[in-house]
């Protein structure tokens, strides 16, 4: 029967595209199991690192690394933690909604800006709006890993070094849970002395080899290291959570186009027998 | 029983190495150095090597790590293991490369920002969105 030919054509295409977006979604949900054990993974030594970095803040108040000390803000710096590829729903215009509220912010303060951007679709998307971006990793695929980035972050510790700017953030998504990921820009450095209070209790000095500040250095470097790999990681388990809901409500609405298709289809097929019956029956009836 | 240290190895990727041991021993940049419990605090710089934990006079774990810093107090010992061999002029090479491939993408920058722009492209993106929430609620 020829009717209906085009809707039932569309009919299979949908469901075709349902069959894809439901691999992909279980293919996410796999995914952001391990991601997500990747991101607990790198939990404790950010927690020990910062530990021992308030203690050594402690002991050594005389010495004010540079990274501990507040200056005037004249340029900031900015890295952005993106995905390197799409359909993960509003992952990344959620985040960077939220960033352009902070560069207008730091604009009307007269403050310049410099970006670091890690993931192709932040690349993709700042060097569109001509942000000044200074550097960029991307394809790192589904296990970064630290080295990736060193070369990223050192050129951002290099220039507050330098002072060619005052201040560093991180912009990454927060894992909430499976359905929530809250998008966020934390400030790095300088590190703040709020941050680094902590109670201690008798005081204490390590021995130090080769000396405290050499120490100092590499565990502060390490320590932002440390923070902008883990927002890569939980960066990574968003967005395979947010892909997977995506995924979910396409097939879901690949489903409902595919009812409501259906139902169509029906109503003319039935509408096209119906007519051929009254056609059939004028026709006896004539003869 | 003899006396024993809480051991942690972590390196920023994951937990290498957690529990008790009798004796830790690593490769500190002025020369090897052996931990027992009950040590005086101390920090130090860690060469890439082996890091040997003994659990017990039988038992023995090596781990190998590539630098790192190595914290000792009297109850904990936590090595901050490196993921890799972190030398400076390799540090510096990727740091150059991860600047020479932003500014081969930026070849034709203006320098400022299109705000108006971003902002219209991420409203239409967030439309969008909205549009498919609205419709997915209304097709339950």
């Amino acid at each position: 029967m020829a009717v209906g030919k085009e809707i039932r054509t569309q009919i299979t295409s949908i469901k075709n595209t349902q069959k894809i977006t439901r691999a992909m979604e279980m293919v996410a949900a796999s995914k952001m199991r391990k991601t997500k054990e990747k991101m607990d993974a790198t939990r404790p030594y950010s927690k020990k690192i910062s530990q021992i970095i308030k203690h050594l803040a402690h002991a050594n108040p005389e010495y004010k690394h540079p990274f501990l000390q507040e200056r005037d803000v004249k340029r900031v710096g900015v890295i952005v933690v993106s995905s390197d590829r799409g359909l993960c729903g509003g992952l990344n215009s959620n985040l960077f909604r939220v960033i352009l509220k902070h560069f207008q912010e730091w604009e009307q303060a007269k403050i310049e800006i410099d970006v670091a951007v890690i993931g192709s679709k932040g690349v993709s998307f700042f060097s569109g709006i001509n942000a000044n971006i200074v550097g960029q990793v991307t394809k790192l695929g589904d296990t970064p890993h630290l080295e990736d980035i060193a070369g990223l972050i050192k050129l951002m510790l290099d220039a507050f070094y330098q002072k060619e700017i005052d201040a560093l953030y991180l912009a990454s998504n927060e894992f909430v849970n499976t359905m929530t990921q809250k998008p966020g820009v934390e400030k790095l450095l300088p590190i703040s002395e709020t941050d680094l209070e902590e109670d201690l209790s008798g005081h204490w000095d390590y021995l130090y080899e080769p000396d405290a500040q050499e120490v100092l250095d590499i565990l502060l470097s390490r320590f932002v290291e440390a923070i902008v790999y883990q927002g890569l990681v939980e960066n990574n388990a968003c967005e395979q959570s947010a892909r997977m809901v995506a995924m979910k409500s396409a097939s879901d609405n690949a489903g409902n186009i595919i009812d409501e298709l259906q139902l169509v289809y029906n109503k003319a097929r039935q509408a096209a027998i119906t007519q051929e019956i009254s056609e059939i029956v004028s026709g006896a009836a004539a003869v | 029983m003899t006396m024993t240290v809480h051991v942690d190895i972590v390196s920023a990727e994951k937990e290498i190495y957690s529990g008790l041991a009798e004796m830790v021993f690593a490769s500190a940049e002025l020369g090897e150095v052996g931990i027992a419990p009950r040590h005086a605090p101390f920090i130090t710089k860690l060469m890439p090597g082996e890091v040997r934990v003994k659990v017990n006079e039988t038992e023995q774990q090596s781990f190998y790590v590539s630098g790192g810093l190595l914290e000792v107090q009297p109850h904990v010992v936590t090595v901050l293991a490196d993921t890799a061999i972190r030398a400076k002029d390799i540090d510096e090479a990727a740091a150059l490369e991860a600047k020479a491939r932003a500014e081969e993408s930026l070849s034709d920058k203006s320098g400022k920002i299109d705000y108006a722009k971003a902002q219209a492209e991420l409203a239409e993106a967030i439309m969008q969105l909205r549009t498919l929430e609205k419709l997915r609620k209304r097709g339950m």
